[in-house]
């Protein structure tokens, strides 16, 4: 038996939402908890209940167990106290709350991934609330977001997360850890509805084939069928130069992402606002998702206070063919949204030129035309592209034809 | 100490209420507008100016003979105001010289009280205070709860104070005002001097009524201190002092948009719930109080205004930098401040005529011929915890724990439509339960309940109800937002209360609405 004391969770004056647990294993006695709750009078009586519940399911009979709550919810609660257990004693067993009916939804290759928003895989106060900002997607990050010593501590965080929190219909990712670490993280996910997974530093094809190796093999044990997506993260000078070697590795990879700070890190260079040391990279990958037809997603933009700024580097991103982009604040989601979205002369434009196509299939023309210009069938697939990014944002009704029938009548 | 009461009354809202309080008899709440007291209001008593110095100067060397002069005795009622808020240096010497003298069993009556009076405990203690009736937050707060406190606290909100105080419930025997500015006459405001807090309103009522009205400030003018927000005519005597406040403190850093993204997103769903409700339209009001939520309406409603190019007549509230800035650009035409909590807005209101002075007589009094309160189309004010009935607690925490005061919150609830923008739940303390811990405010004045999972209207606002019908917000019952939020937290267990009361909870017509308990230790 071991004597010493294991600790998990965090404290300090501006934790919220979180606790900090410490167990220390005894020989006699039977189980102790000191509790110390902001929450004490509506949920103390609860939360003993909990931890009695857990020590007593990995067959703990004698130790002594302190909370420190900050009014944490029962799943980060039980996340806590699976960790020091799991400190002292060798266990397979997993100590799992219900999984809510709200999170049996699934995501789909094809679907918009405008915003993603990174959550500290070992921070629960941010995890509660980020499906209410309506990101397309969040991350729960057990890759640079975590310290190194409390990485075994966040994958079960990110597994209760996974399984008890409502994200309201976001795309579920998680970012793993660099290859090969982020392999000892799967099994603490893929049980779990994850959708799709972050792969950071991503260098070759041969680490997506391991990844879906072992991928495969988990999804066996648990009898799943459910593609899990990858996304994987180009952070280097052989990443980018491997683009399409991962883009092409896996049907699973649906989209590719760049990451800035760690490949001009890897170049030397400076990273700058006006990105041009990372032109190339940038440009190289999205003609590399392209060519795989998957979605280039673009990096985040650091600076959240100024939502300006970040208007103009989402235009810029757009420009270039980007898809999508990482959100590190909640304020920042509805300004990519609206950035990605159309705008209204493109949608104006965009419906005269499906509208045409409409008629001249339904005429049996072969050649569209608008006024006295013909219309090349890619601009018409553009334009088909437009309307349907604008219909599915709901900046027009499904019904937009309506107006040019009403006209012509 | 807690008072043991074996005759409590069942009000008109189902909540158990003492008939007598600190030996003076008291009215259950009836339900609103039921309460109609007959007779005159209080006379204060007739003064001659043949007793007042003819040339005008009641300045005196010092607080402490003024107290004196005053006839500070034993049982006394002393009441001050929280204009200079966290800042106020004045309340505590008070009660030093008190203990000083060795007079005991004061009754102070607050505006409100603020951290920085945490000082005043040890006076609870040694008897020089009885008790406390005014708004208690913090440390206060927290010692009365423990039923610490002599007698028990009386809360009332800022419109109720000005009420009691004129329809004679509380006689104060001396008050203490003050001033940024004032005159050897006793003429004073919150304007010039470096203790500017803006206004002087919630003194109003005790330079009217109070038997002895001394008149402080650290900026003493030669007569005319103009303009005169509290009238020397009231005035017995005037003290100069190094200074009456700290200035930071005064003007507090609280007066900041929230950088919360939850509370943003709050603020958000708020203002288009009021655009698409109707409310936000040509020549409207709106009250919007100086919490960090509060504010962002307030931003938000001015992007509103400026995109679809609507004014507001007026905006009712504590001013601050964000509502001068929509006053100076224009999109509305006058602000009526009843507090001040920037120096922008002290700057504004000193300059701008269309930046009004009000007072709780103007705004707040239900015992009078109306007021403004009831004529603002839209107030966004916040609770601790409401119930499924739509009735809401601003004083005690879901511990029971008393730690805020009830401010104008009471008053603003007769608005046309008063909306609740608060998180469902906060560090896992879910905002709606079945019961309020104490019932401030009834139902069915509260209309919208606005969550970051979803929005709730009163039932009986079925206006309201129709006008969102086709909204893309998240309109959902109050019951069902309950139930999500007991779906994360786990549903709380509720607190336990001792049988001592501790407190009462006064309705804006002086009738008791609630009352609060001792918490268990």
């Amino acid at each position: 038996m071991s004597n010493k004391i294991a600790t998990a969770g965090n404290t300090g004056k501006k934790v919220r939402s979180d606790c900090f647990v410490t167990l220390e294993l005894k020989d006699s006695g039977g189980i102790q908890i000191d509790q110390k709750s902001k929450v004490e009078v509506m949920y103390g009586k609860a939360n003993i209940e909990l931890c009695k519940d857990i020590l007593s399911f990995f067959g703990i009979e004698n130790a002594l167990l302190t909370l420190e709550d900050k009014g944490a919810v029962p799943l980060v609660i039980a996340a806590r106290i699976e960790a020091v257990i799991k400190q002292l004693i060798d266990t397979d067993k997993e100590y799992l709350l219900e999984f809510i009916e709200e999170n049996n939804y699934t995501s789909e290759k094809e679907q918009f991934r405008f915003s993603r928003l990174y959550l500290p895989g070992n921070s629960p106060s941010m995890m509660l609330n980020a499906g209410i900002h309506d990101p397309n997607g969040i991350i729960l990050d057990l890759e640079d977001s975590v310290a190194f010593t409390k990485k075994k501590e966040a994958q079960l965080l990110v597994r209760n997360a996974l399984r008890g929190i409502d994200f309201y219909g976001a795309e579920r990712m998680v970012r793993i850890n660099q290859f090969p670490k982020g392999l000892e993280d799967l099994k603490y996910l893929i049980p779990h509805n994850v959708h799709m997974l972050l792969v950071p530093k991503c260098e070759g094809a041969d680490q997506i084939k391991q990844l879906e190796e072992k991928i495969e093999k988990i999804k066996s044990e648990h009898k799943i069928t459910r593609p899990l997506l990858l996304m994987p993260i180009i952070e280097s000078a052989l990443g980018v130069e491997k683009a399409f070697e991962i883009a092409t590795a896996s049907e699973n990879v649906v989209a590719m992402a760049i990451g800035l700070e760690d490949y001009t890190a890897d170049l030397g260079a400076r990273r700058t606002n006006e990105a041009v040391e990372s032109f190339y990279a940038r440009t190289r990958m999205v003609n590399a998702c392209k060519a795989a037809h998957i979605q280039a997603i673009d990096s985040v933009f650091s600076d959240v206070g100024d939502m300006d700024a970040l208007r103009e580097n989402v235009k810029v991103s757009k420009g270039l063919g980007f898809e999508g982009m990482g959100c590190i604040h909640p304020r920042q989601i509805k300004v990519i949204h609206e950035s990605f979205a159309p705008e209204a002369d493109e949608i104006d434009k965009a419906k005269k030129i499906v509208n045409a196509f409409i008629d001249a299939t339904e005429k049996g023309l072969g050649v569209v035309s608008l006024g006295t210009k013909m219309i090349d069938p890619p601009v018409v697939k553009r334009a088909e592209k437009t309307i349907h990014l604008a219909t599915s944002l709901g900046l027009i009704s499904e019904n937009w034809r309506d107006e040019f029938i009403n006209i012509a009548e | 100490m807690g008072q043991k009461y074996s005759n409590l009354v069942k009000n008109a809202l189902g909540r158990m209420v003492p008939t007598e309080v600190n030996g003076q008899k008291q009215v259950p709440y009836q339900g609103i507008g039921k309460y109609k007291p007959e007779g005159r209001k209080y006379g204060p008593k007739i003064a001659s100016c043949a007793d007042f110095p003819e040339d005008g100067n009641k300045q005196v060397a010092s607080l402490k003979e003024a107290l004196v002069k005053a006839g500070l005795k034993d049982g006394m009622t002393i009441s001050t105001h929280h204009h200079f808020r966290d800042g106020d240096l004045l309340a505590n010497q008070i009660f030093d010289i008190a203990k000083e003298l060795g007079v005991k069993d004061l009754r102070w009556v607050p505006s409100a009280s603020f951290p920085c009076h945490e000082h005043l405990i040890q006076y609870l203690e040694d008897g020089t205070i009885h008790h406390i009736e005014g708004s208690m937050n913090g440390p206060l707060g927290r010692f009365a709860s423990h039923g610490k406190m002599k007698g028990l606290g009386v809360l009332r909100s800022h419109g109720g104070r000005y009420q009691s105080i004129q329809d004679g419930e509380v006689q104060i025997d001396i008050t203490v005002i003050g001033a940024a500015c004032a005159d050897p006459f006793g003429n004073a405001n919150g304007l010039n001097g470096h203790s500017a807090s803006g206004l002087l309103g919630f003194a109003l009522a005790d330079s009217q009524y109070a038997d002895k009205v001394i008149v402080v400030t650290d900026n003493m003018v030669p007569f005319p201190c103009s303009p005169w927000q509290i009238q020397g005519n009231y005035v017995d005597y005037t003290v100069l002092v190094d200074q009456v406040g700290i200035p930071e403190k005064i003007v507090s850093g609280t007066t900041q948009i929230t950088k919360s993204p939850d509370r943003l997103l709050l603020a958000e769903m708020t203002a288009q719930f009021c655009l698409e409700a109707g409310i936000i339209k040509d020549g409207f009001s709106f009250q919007s109080g100086a919490g960090g939520t509060s504010l962002a309406v307030g931003d938000y409603f001015a992007k509103i205004m400026r995109e679809k190019n609507i004014k507001a007549r007026f905006a009712r509230g504590g001013s601050n930098k964000y509502l001068v800035d929509m006053l100076n650009e224009g999109l509305i035409e006058y602000i009526l401040d009843g507090q001040t909590f920037d120096l922008d807005g002290v700057k504004s209101m000193a300059q701008n005529p269309n930046h009004v002075w009000t007072s709780p007589f103007t705004s707040y009094n239900y015992h009078g011929k109306g007021n403004f309160a009831g004529l603002v189309d839209v107030v966004i004010l916040g609770a601790t915890e409401v119930d499924v009935n739509f009735n809401a607690n601003v004083v005690t925490h879901s511990d029971g724990l008393l730690l805020h005061g009830i401010g104008g919150w009471q008053n603003c609830l007769f608005s046309k439509t008063v909306i609740l923008p608060i998180p469902l739940f906060r560090d896992r303390i879910p905002v709606i339960l079945d019961e309020v811990t104490t019932l401030c405010g009834p139902g069915e004045l509260i209309d919208v309940i606005v969550t970051e999972r979803g929005i709730a209207i009163n039932p009986l606002r079925k206006d309201l109800i129709d006008a969102l019908k086709d909204s893309s917000l998240p309109i959902k019952t109050i019951q069902d937002l309950k139930a999500e939020a007991e779906k994360i937290c786990g549903k709380p267990a509720k607190p336990e209360f001792d049988e001592e009361l501790v407190a009462v909870i006064k309705w804006v017509d002086g009738t008791i609405i609630d009352s609060v308990r001792k918490v268990k230790p």
